[in-house]
C-alpha cells in the first residue's frame, strides 16, 4: 500500500439533485504511485464521484488535498491547479477547433506568439508516448477525425503538461471507443504514469481491463462505496457478485406456459450491427437489458419507426406505441392538460367530422384516469400538476389507450416511486394477458423479473438470450461485461 | 487527405468560387466594369456590409444572432453625422433651442468637442458587452434579447436625428474616398478586414477559446475559462466591429439617416452564412464573409447590368443566396452519404 498524505482524500461526501441521492457518504483517498479502478453498475455514482474531483461541482463532507483541506470552495481551477484532470465520459473535445487548438483550450500557458507550434508539439509529443503510430496530425480539425481518434486526443490531452503538473488523471470509459490494440497501448501508458509517481483513476465497465491495470478496485453501488480490495484478491466472478445486490426480493413470479412461444412472432428485429435476433409474441414481456446506452433505445426507435414504413431487418405485426423514458424532452407536452396529453395519439377515433370531439376525449380521459388511477380531481388540469409518476402514468394511459398491439417501453420507470411502480408492473401484466406485446429496456434487475424473456445488449447488438427460467442477476452481469476479445 | 478534410476544403471555397462566377458574370455582361473606377462603383457599399457581417459573425461564433445591427449600424452612422463632427451642439435639437433662444449662440467648448460622439460609440460597444453577457447570465434567447435593442437603438437614432441629414467629419469621408494606385480602395479595405478579422479570431490563442466556445460550450468551461467573459467578448467585438461599419456607411453617403441601414441585419446574416459560416457550432470564416459580403454586393450590380427592375433584385439576390446554400449543402451530403 502507498504511504504519505494522499493526493487528494474525500470523507463521508454526499451528493444529491433533487430527490435522488446519488453520493450518500463515499470515503476515497487517492495516493500517488497507484491505479485505482471503479467499477459499478449504470448510477452507481461514478461519474458523481468523478464530476467532484473535477470540482465541476460541490458537495457536502470533508474533502483535503495533499492532508489540507483548501481555504476556499473547490473548483475547477483549484482541481487543475493541483494536478487532477479527467477526461470525460462524453468527449469533451471542440469539434470546430484542430487538435492543437484543443490543447490550447486546456492549458492557459499556451498563448503569445508561436503558441500553435508549440501547442502542436506538446500534443503529438504525448499521442506519441501514449499511442506510438496514431496517425494525427496537430491541424487536423477534430471534428473531421473517427471517434476512435478523437478520443485518443483527449486522454493525450490530459496527461500533457505546461504550468501545472499531472498528478491525478480520472479515466472514465477511456477504452470505449478504441479497439484491443489501442486499449493495450493506453493501459501500458497508465501503468508507467503511475510507476513515475502519478496516480491514475480508471473508471471501465470492461472488467478485464480493470483487473489488468489497476492496483486497488472500488466497486459502488447506489451511491455507496460496497467493496474495496486490492485488484489481486478479485477475480471477474467475485467482482461482478461484488457489483450486484447481494439480497433480492423475488418478484411475484408469473406462470409461463410454453405455448406463448409458439406461434408466428409479432415482432421479428435484428441489430445494425448484427447479433442475435430479437422476437416477441402476442402476449409477451419481452425485457432488453445491458448497461445504458448499449443501443437499446436505439432498438426501440427503430422497432417503432419499422411499424410505419418498411424498415430493412426488422417485422412489426399490429402497430406499435412508445412511451418514452425521458418525461419532459420525449414524453409531456408541458403545456397541455392531462386529457390531452392522453388522447394525442388517439385523436383520430375521437373525431367528428374534421373537429375533435370533446364529448369522445373526455370521456377516453375518464376512463383511463379510473383504470390505472391518475390521481387527479379533474383531467382538465395541467400536465404539470401531477407527481412524476403520475405523469408517466398518463404517458402509459395514452400507449395503452391506442390501438397498437405493441407497446415499446424506453425505462420508463426512472424516477418513479416504488408504490407506482408496482401499480404499472401490474396493469403491464394485465394487458399482456389479453394479448399486447411488451418491449421494455430497462437498467433496473427487479423489472427484468417481470419479463417473459430477456435479451441483453452490448456495443449495439444482443448477445445473449435469456428465458425466464435462466435469468439471475448474475447471467445478465456476466453478459452485459463480458470482455471485448 | 481523407473525404471529410476534401469536403471542407471544397465548401471553405465555395464563397471564392461563387465571387469569381459573379464576377466572370459581370466582365461578360460588362467588360467595362471590371476597371479601377468600376471596382471603386461597384464595390464601396461593400465596406461597411462587409463590416457589419464581420460583426454578425462574431455573435454567430457563439451560437447567438444579432437581430440588430442593422438598427445599430444605423445608430452609429446617426451619431457620427452629428456628434462626432461638432459635439453635443451638432444634435438637431440642440440647435432648435438655440433657435428659439433658449441656449445662447455660441456654445462652450464642451458642448462642441467630437468627443462627445466618442464617448456615446464607447457606450455602444459596452451595452453590446453587457447584452452578451446578459445573454448568457440569464441564459436568455439572444434574438429576443437582440431584437428589443434593434427599437431600440432606432429609437436612439430617431432621437439624435429626426431628419436624415448631419454631416460627416472630415476625416471619414477622406479616408473612405481614399484613390490609392493600382488597386482600387475597397478591395484594399476589404483586405485589411479579413486579415484582421482573420488574425483576431483563427489565429490568437484567446481567439480559439472564442471559437470553442462556440463548438462545445461545456468543456470551455470545464477547462476553466469563463463563457461569461466570452460572451462579452464576442459582443463586444460585434459592437466594435458594427461601429466601423456605420463609420464608413456615413463616410460614403456623407449624411446620416436612421433608417440608413435598416437592410444590414439580414445582409450580415446571409453574408455569414455565403462565407461559409454556420449557424451553430462555432464554425465560421472571416476571409469568407468579407466575400460573402463581396458576392452579395456584386450581386446588386449584376442584376443592373441584366437591366432587371430594382424591384425585382432583392428577390434575385435572394436567389442567388439559395443557389449556393443548396450547392453547400450538395456537398455535405456528398460527404455523409461517403
Amino acid at each position: 500500500m502507498p504511504v504519505g498524505e494522499p493526493i487528494i482524500r474525500l470523507e463521508e461526501v454526499r451528493k444529491s439533485f433533487g430527490a435522488v441521492r446519488a453520493l450518500q457518504g463515499v470515503d476515497l483517498a487517492c495516493h500517488e504511485g497507484e491505479c485505482i479502478g471503479l467499477v459499478g453498475h449504470n448510477g452507481a455514482g461514478k461519474s458523481t464521484l468523478m464530476n467532484l474531483l473535477a470540482g465541476v461541482f460541490g458537495a457536502e463532507g470533508r474533502m483535503s488535498i495533499d492532508g489540507i483541506e483548501p481555504a476556499g470552495p473547490y473548483t475547477i481551477a483549484t482541481a487543475k491547479a493541483n494536478g487532477i484532470r479527467c477526461v470525460f465520459q462524453e468527449l469533451s473535445l471542440c469539434p470546430n477547433l484542430t487538435v492543437a487548438e484543443n490543447a490550447r483550450v486546456m492549458h492557459r500557458a499556451l498563448s503569445g506568439f508561436g503558441w500553435r507550434r508549440r501547442a502542436g508539439r506538446l500534443i503529438v509529443e504525448k499521442l506519441d508516448q501514449v499511442f506510438p503510430d496514431h496517425g494525427i496530425d496537430a491541424g487536423d480539425i477534430v471534428g473531421d477525425l473517427p471517434i476512435a481518434r478523437r478520443q485518443m486526443v483527449e486522454i493525450a490531452r490530459a496527461f500533457t503538461v505546461t504550468d501545472a503538473p499531472a498528478r491525478l488523471v480520472i479515466l472514465d470509459e477511456p477504452t470505449s471507443s478504441l479497439d484491443a490494440h489501442l486499449a493495450s497501448q493506453l493501459l501500458a501508458y497508465v501503468r508507467r504514469f503511475v510507476a513515475e509517481g502519478g496516480c491514475v483513476v480508471l473508471i471501465s465497465h470492461l472488467l478485464g481491463e480493470i483487473l489488468a491495470a489497476a492496483d486497488r478496485v472500488i466497486v459502488m453501488k447506489d451511491g455507496r462505496v460496497v467493496a474495496e480490495r486490492p485488484a489481486a484478491e478479485f477475480t471477474r466472478t467475485s467482482l461482478v457478485a461484488a457489483m450486484g445486490s447481494v439480497a433480492h426480493e423475488e418478484a411475484k413470479s408469473r406462470d409461463v406456459s410454453a405455448a406463448r412461444r409458439e406461434g408466428s412472432p409479432r415482432i421479428r428485429a435484428r441489430a445494425r450491427s448484427g447479433g442475435n435476433e430479437l422476437i416477441a409474441h402476442r402476449g409477451e414481456i419481452v425485457g432488453l437489458a445491458g448497461l445504458g446506452g448499449q443501443g437499446q433505445s436505439e432498438m426501440l426507435i427503430r422497432i417503432f419507426d419499422a411499424a410505419r414504413r418498411h424498415a430493412q431487418g426488422i417485422t412489426v405485426e399490429g402497430g406499435s406505441a412508445l412511451v418514452a423514458g425521458d418525461r419532459q424532452t420525449d414524453g409531456v407536452f408541458p403545456l397541455w392538460s392531462i386529457a390531452e396529453n392522453i388522447t394525442i395519439t388517439s385523436l383520430k377515433r375521437l373525431r367528428s367530422g374534421i373537429l375533435i370531439d370533446r364529448e369522445k376525449t373526455d370521456a377516453m380521459a375518464e376512463d383511463w384516469r379510473a383504470r390505472i388511477g391518475i390521481r387527479t380531481p379533474d383531467v382538465h388540469n395541467p400536465i404539470l400538476s401531477l407527481s412524476g409518476g403520475n405523469q408517466q402514468k398518463a404517458l402509459f394511459a395514452r400507449a395503452l389507450g391506442s390501438t397498437a398491439e405493441t407497446v415499446l417501453m424506453d425505462d420508463p420507470m426512472r424516477g418513479v416511486d416504488i408504490g407506482t411502480k408496482q401499480e404499472v408492473y401490474g396493469m403491464i401484466r394485465s394487458e399482456a394477458e389479453r394479448g399486447r406485446t411488451f418491449l421494455w429496456y430497462t437498467t433496473e434487475m427487479d423489472e427484468l423479473k417481470h419479463c417473459d424473456h430477456v435479451y441483453v445488449f452490448r456495443d449495439h447488438r444482443i448477445v445473449a438470450d435469456l428465458s425466464r427460467g435462466e435469468l439471475t442477476e448474475e447471467r445478465v452481469l456476466h453478459a452485459s461485461f463480458e470482455d471485448v476479445a | 487527405m481523407n473525404g471529410a478534410s476534401l469536403a471542407r476544403n471544397l465548401r471553405m471555397l465555395l464563397p471564392a468560387i461563387s465571387l469569381v462566377v459573379l464576377l466572370v458574370a459581370i466582365y461578360a455582361l460588362q467588360p467595362r466594369a471590371i476597371s479601377y473606377v468600376g471596382f471603386n462603383l461597384m464595390l464601396n457599399l461593400a465596406i461597411p456590409i462587409a463590416l457589419a457581417t464581420i460583426a454578425q459573425m462574431c455573435v454567430i461564433t457563439v451560437n447567438d444572432l444579432d437581430l440588430s445591427i442593422g438598427t445599430y449600424v444605423g445608430f452609429v452612422a446617426c451619431v457620427g453625422a452629428t456628434m462626432l463632427t461638432g459635439g453635443v451642439a451638432a444634435l438637431p435639437f440642440v440647435k432648435d433651442l438655440q433657435a428659439s433662444g433658449a441656449l445662447p449662440a455660441v456654445l462652450p467648448w464642451i458642448m462642441q468637442t467630437p468627443l462627445a460622439g466618442v464617448l456615446v460609440l464607447a457606450f455602444g460597444i459596452v451595452i453590446y458587452a453587457a447584452l452578451g453577457a446578459l445573454i448568457h447570465w440569464r441564459n436568455l434567447p439572444s434574438i429576443v434579447v437582440t431584437l428589443g435593442m434593434s427599437f431600440v437603438w432606432l429609437g436612439l437614432s430617431v432621437l439624435i436625428l429626426p431628419v436624415p441629414g448631419g454631416q460627416a467629419p472630415a476625416w471619414i469621408r477622406q479616408m473612405m474616398t481614399l484613390k490609392p494606385a493600382f488597386i482600387p480602395f475597397p478591395i484594399i479595405a476589404a483586405i485589411v478586414i479579413a486579415v484582421i478579422a482573420h488574425v483576431l479570431l483563427m489565429r490568437t490563442s484567446y481567439g480559439a477559446v472564442l471559437r470553442g466556445a462556440g463548438g462545445n460550450p461545456r468543456a470551455i468551461e470545464r477547462a476553466g475559462w469563463s463563457l461569461l467573459r466570452v460572451k462579452a467578448a464576442m459582443f463586444a467585438l460585434a459592437g466594435f466591429f458594427g461601429m466601423l461599419a456605420g463609420l464608413s456607411l456615413v463616410g460614403l453617403t456623407t449624411s446620416g439617416d436612421a433608417n440608413i441601414a435598416l437592410r444590414y441585419t439580414l445582409l450580415s446574416i446571409a453574408g455569414v452564412i455565403l462565407g461559409g459560416g454556420e449557424f451553430v457550432g462555432g464554425r465560421i470564416s472571416p476571409v469568407g464573409a468579407v466575400m460573402g459580403a463581396a458576392t452579395l454586393t456584386l450581386a446588386g450590380s449584376m442584376l443592373s447590368f441584366m437591366r432587371i427592375s430594382p424591384d425585382w433584385q432583392i428577390g434575385a439576390q435572394g436567389a442567388i443566396l439559395i443557389v449556393v446554400l443548396a450547392a453547400r449543402t450538395l456537398i455535405d451530403r456528398a460527404e455523409r452519404s461517403r
